[in-house]
């Protein structure tokens, strides 16, 4: 049975390494697609429209057209259709530079016949609104309910309720690298794409079908990419479009997102709103559950998210459904549905474990079947102190006070089949790996380089990684549901071992062992049952001579395994006369698998926490019902954490066992009600809307006073 | 942006004939930009043309004497908050200047720009938003989002104005020193801001073609304290949803004079008569600092969405006072 071996036995695996492209990063070296720039290169961008609802009656790109610099204009939407929400697409130019694209575009006439919008839940659910899909009747759609045991038996039998609404307003992507493409057609039968994209040869097949290419004349390109968190799987209109104005022009286009455009068109995470009542026994089991909810995606429906989370409660019924409104859709946001759910959860745990008279921890302990979650309650309660907590929420004395609180997650994670790869070993001891997955951010360049080196006994930066490229014509999934590196990495182990017996096929006869008797050293081969008999890797390859050895890998079942728990604690300062919440410490306990690397590891936890504290804190798309807009399409109204809000953060990999787990999306999920119970145990009063702001903590100071 | 032409300046005389010709808008000044350019990529402003006032001689120094401090209008931001005499005995001037954006915009921004910067509220920001400020009909503010917006002196506009040092300066009753065609004046920094009732359209007294060339600052007496509290959602960049800039004159725990002027909650920067009365010749402690906090915004109108704004201001107010004596 495969095996990624012992923990003693790995040299490398499991370690902490420094990111292969770090360096390159820091340095601006990096290429990204925003920095890529061909001969003759032409500029794209897309005219959006600025209302929310309305008829184009008309459109005239002539004076754009004749703007002197402008190479290909093309209409996005037709006369008689509808705009849906602000942002949609009208049309797209091409032109010399980047500043005449732009002018191209405000030269452009669009005639709307504006109607009547709603951008908020609250509107759009409001008698008589005005209905903005055509395929549903009114603006909700048709709720799903589930219902599980007997709930009225349930509540019947609870010895405390609690009914509560949550709400989590909805979040954008905020990808620091925004949306695009640089297009160019080699010929007129072949794509070149640079895509800042999660799924190279996803958009490698959207283009090729668009296009009427057969696959392989399309070549897709990510060498580096700037964040996606699941919002970057296919080209997109964008993508469509600059291939188009390529072909149009015959020249080389790169068309990026504008941070406004990223903001209104690009996804979300849709909102959630929870009425949910539940109960517990005296001993505290959860034995009810009645929960009513709804979110929006936008113009679209997906508005999803868990409930209940986590915890079991044997009698539950929910209903959730989901409301349109004018404004861009929802597309898969980093662990979709949630944080959300975990917000709202674990609020309410925390709120029934009040009526109980119980610890929060204790109860959630009661209805907890995961094992590893148990023990990581015990790990993160002691590196946090939770016997600091005030045992009378809200107790603290002083002007800031301090809370801790709790919050859980869950996710998949194990990856599966699709992957292609090829490790090569050349006569000159050089090696490569060549896969078409790409790397996000997470590092996925770096694991394959110490899959690699760990099968060879190589170090990493000996192994040249080459990811990013469906031109080699090796397939991997798109970068989502945390599957990458659990899919990826079995299929470059099974290749890195595959050309190791064949490499020592040639080395027995010059140590005169049996191969199965060879074993990899560090730079070396040598005969496990003669430690004398060696030799040197440069020198073992270079009985290849002329040839070459290149192996693929398979997936491999034994080597990876899904399903993750987490938990994470919080503690919090609030300044009870500016309501401000200052995060003081996260300890993030991270159920893992088997890290790869785990520094990289560590830094994916990272990045989850601060991505939960923006939502917990800050972060919220603000729709305004007079004007239809966005009111915070920008990086300064939406607020996501800089410098200033970044705890101290104590991630912890919490190994569990020695297979392949993907860990990109569930750090970012626990972190949301932690914070906001910590929030509550420091001031005693129970903020249920995100983002918590000074205006929600002091209003409700206020009410606490009254 | 649309195109511009650009000059680069040369003397006060060139900037100001330069801009006389037109009203506002078809000529204007550009120091650090960290302001202007966003305007001028969002469409706000379409200038004609750009006047470069970085390469105006001798307006880029502090001077610091017994009398007081001389600040040129092309001083950046940063320097004013690393000056160690101001740092020492203009408190709450370099503590304000600290507040302001992030170390990169300091760097570049400048104190004229900085007094001269124009409102942050979305509406405005957007460019097919046509509201009051704009000449159109409305402040959509009244029946929109405004959260952010004033809780003091609005009507029949709400911005808030969004300089940091201005409080400051006003806290240490500082003048301003204004270039025209007609030569040079010298006004108060309080009466350089004005209210929208007497102007909606603009956020204090300059003319089309006049320049602010220098501020000056007298020397707080010895026994002077200073603070600029900024509250705001995010530590940095982020505009102060309330600041207070408190200049109090002590002896032991009394105070002996007190400026208090609020940043974030009016479209000028706010001194408050109240709060101050309610401190002069008083032993500060807890109750005194309460009630000045609760004069400071008694008469408060705020919004749909900033009724937090009042308690917020009213506690800023407090904690200012208490730190005059602890
Ligand atoms: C992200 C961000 C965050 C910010 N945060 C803060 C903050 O927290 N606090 C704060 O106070 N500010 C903040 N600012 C505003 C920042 O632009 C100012 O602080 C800066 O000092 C402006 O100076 P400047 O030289 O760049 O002005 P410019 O952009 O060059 O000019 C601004 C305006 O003033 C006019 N002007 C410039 N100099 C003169 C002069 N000498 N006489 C007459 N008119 C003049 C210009 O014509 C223009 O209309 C922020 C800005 C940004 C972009
Ligand atoms: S507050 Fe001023 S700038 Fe904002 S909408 Fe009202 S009038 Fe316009």
């Amino acid at each position: 049975m495969a095996s990624w071996g012992e923990a003693s036995q790995s040299r490398l695996i499991g370690k902490r390494i420094a990111r292969l492209s770090g360096k390159e990063k820091v340095t601006g070296k990096a290429k990204y697609t925003f920095d890529i720039n061909r001969p003759g290169i032409l500029y794209g961008r897309i005219l959006r429209s600025e209302v929310a609802h309305a008829n184009v009656t008309d459109l005239d790109l002539t004076r754009a057209e004749e703007l002197p610099g402008v190479k290909a204009v093309i209409p996005l939407i037709e006369v008689g259709r509808k705009v849906r929400f602000q942002g949609q697409e009208i049309a797209a130019v091409a032109a010399e530079t980047d500043d005449i694209a732009k002018d191209a575009l405000r030269l452009i006439y669009i005639e709307l016949e504006e109607l009547p919008f709603v951008v908020t839940e609250a509107d759009a659910m409001a008698e008589g609104a005005p209905q903005i899909r055509d395929d549903w009747k009114g603006n909700q759609s048709n709720p799903g309910t589930n219902k599980n045991g007997d709930v009225e038996a349930g509540f019947a039998e609870a010895a405390v309720t609690v009914e509560a609404t949550y709400h989590t307003p909805v979040q954008t992507h905020v990808c620091l690298e925004t949306h695009g493409h640089v297009a160019e057609w080699i010929d007129e039968q072949n794509l070149t794409v640079w895509a800042s994209t999660q799924a190279v040869f996803g958009v490698r097949n959207d283009l090729a079908r668009r296009f009427e290419l057969p696959a392989n004349q399309v070549r897709v390109i990510t060498e580096h990419m700037g964040g996606g968190f699941g919002s970057k799987f296919g080209p997109g209109v964008e993508g469509h479009t600059a291939a188009q104005l390529s072909r149009m022009t015959g020249r080389p286009v790169k068309l990026m997102l504008t941070r406004k455009a990223e903001h209104l068109v690009a996804g979300n995470r849709p909102s959630m709103t929870q009425h949910v009542k539940a109960g517990a026994t005296r001993d505290g089991r959860l034995i009810a559950y009645d929960m009513r909810g709804y979110g929006t995606g936008g113009i679209s429906s997906g508005a999803g998210f868990q409930a209940p989370y986590v915890y079991h409660v044997p009698n539950r019924r929910t209903e959730r459904f989901n409301v349109a409104v004018n404004a861009g859709n929802q597309r898969a946001m980093r662990a979709p549905g949630h944080p959300q759910g975990a917000f709202a959860m674990d609020s309410l745990m925390d709120e029934l474990a009040e009526k109980l008279g119980m610890n929060p921890l204790e109860f959630r302990r009661i209805n907890d079947s995961n094992e590893v979650r148990q023990a990581q309650y015990t790990l993160g309660a002691q590196e946090i102190g939770w016997h600091r907590r005030n045992s009378v929420p809200g107790s603290g004395t002083g002007i800031k006070k301090r809370g801790i609180g709790v919050g859980s997650g869950l996710w998949g994670g194990g990856g599966g089949r699709g992957t292609q790869a090829r490790v090569t070993i050349n006569a000159d001891g050089t090696v490569e790996a060549v896969t078409g997955t790409q790397d996000i951010g997470t590092g996925i360049r770096t694991a394959i380089a110490i899959i690699v080196a760990e099968e060879l006994g190589l170090s990493p930066t000996d192994i040249s990684v080459k990811i990013g490229d469906s031109g080699p014509g090796l397939p991997s999934g798109g970068s989502g549901g945390s599957q990458t590196t659990a899919s990826v990495a079995p299929v470059i182990k099974t290749a890195a071992a595959a050309a190791k017996q064949k490499l020592f096929e040639h080395v027995g006869p010059l140590l005169q062992a049996p191969v199965d008797d060879l074993r990899v050293g560090t730079g070396t081969i040598y005969v496990a049952s003669d430690r004398t008999k060696t030799v040197a890797w440069r020198q073992a390859t270079g009985l290849l001579g002329q040839e070459s050895i290149s192996e693929g890998g398979t997936w491999d079942q034994e080597l990876r395994q899904g399903g993750v728990a987490g938990t994470q604690f919080a503690e919090v300062e609030v300044d009870t006369q500016t309501g401000h919440v200052k995060v003081l410490k996260i300890v993030a306990v991270q159920d893992c698998g088997l890290a790869i690397n785990r520094l990289t590891t560590e830094s994916q936890i990272n990045g989850g926490v601060i991505m939960g504290l923006g939502q917990a804190l800050l972060e919220e798309r603000i729709m305004d019902p007079q004007t239809g807009r966005m009111l915070n399409a920008n990086l300064e109204d939406y607020k996501v954490p800089g410098t200033f809000e970044i705890p101290e953060i104590k991630s912890i990999v919490f190994d569990t066992h020695r297979k392949v787990t993907g860990v990109g999306e569930p750090p970012c999920i626990p972190t949301l009600g932690a914070i906001a119970n910590a929030v509550y145990n420091a001031i005693g009063v129970r903020i249920r809307e995100l983002p918590i702001t000074p205006d929600k903590v002091l209003t409700a100071l206020a009410e606490k006073k009254a | 942006m649309d195109k511009f032409s650009y000059v680069n300046a040369t003397s006060l005389k060139q900037v100001t004939s330069l801009l006389s010709d037109s009203g506002w808008g078809e000529v204007m000044m550009i120091a650090g930009g960290t302001d202007l350019l966003s305007e001028l990529k969002e469409y706000i402003e379409t200038p004609k043309t750009l006047v470069n006032l970085k390469t105006l001689p001798g307006m880029d120094s502090i001077s610091a004497n017994a009398s007081g401090l001389k600040i040129g209008a092309l001083v950046t931001v940063a320097d004013i908050a690393m000056h160690p005499t101001i740092q020492q005995h203009y408190t709450v001037l370099a503590q304000a200047a600290a507040s302001v954006a992030t170390p990169q915009i300091r760097n570049v921004g400048t104190l004229g720009g900085n007094l001269c910067q124009r409102p942050r509220c979305w509406y405005y920001r957007d460019e097919t938003v046509n509201c009051l400020k704009k000449g159109g009909d409305i402040c959509y503010a009244v029946n929109g989002l405004s959260k952010y917006h004033a809780i003091l002196g609005g009507d029949p506009v709400y911005i808030v104005h969004p300089s940091d040092i201005a409080p400051a300066l006003i806290a240490l009753n500082a003048s301003l020193k204004i270039a025209g065609p007609e030569g040079e004046k010298t006004l108060k920094v309080e009466e350089f801001f004005t209210l929208p009732a007497a102007n909606p359209f603009r956020e204090n007294v300059l003319e089309p073609n006049e320049i602010v060339v220098e501020v000056q600052v007298p020397q707080p007496k010895p026994n002077t304290k200073s603070f600029y509290l900024k509250a705001r959602e995010k530590g940095a960049p982020d505009f102060a949803l309330a600041s207070v800039a408190g200049v109090f004159e002590m002896t032991g725990k009394t105070c002996q004079t007190a400026s208090v002027v609020l940043g974030g909650v009016a479209p000028a920067p706010w001194r408050s008569a109240e709060a101050e009365t309610a401190l002069t010749g008083k032993m500060i402690n807890e109750s005194v600092s309460r009630k000045a906090g609760a004069e400071a915004v008694k008469d408060a109108q705020p919004m749909n969405d900033n009724v937090y704004k009042v308690t917020l201001t009213q506690n800023l107010v407090s904690r200012t006072a208490m730190m005059a004596v602890s």
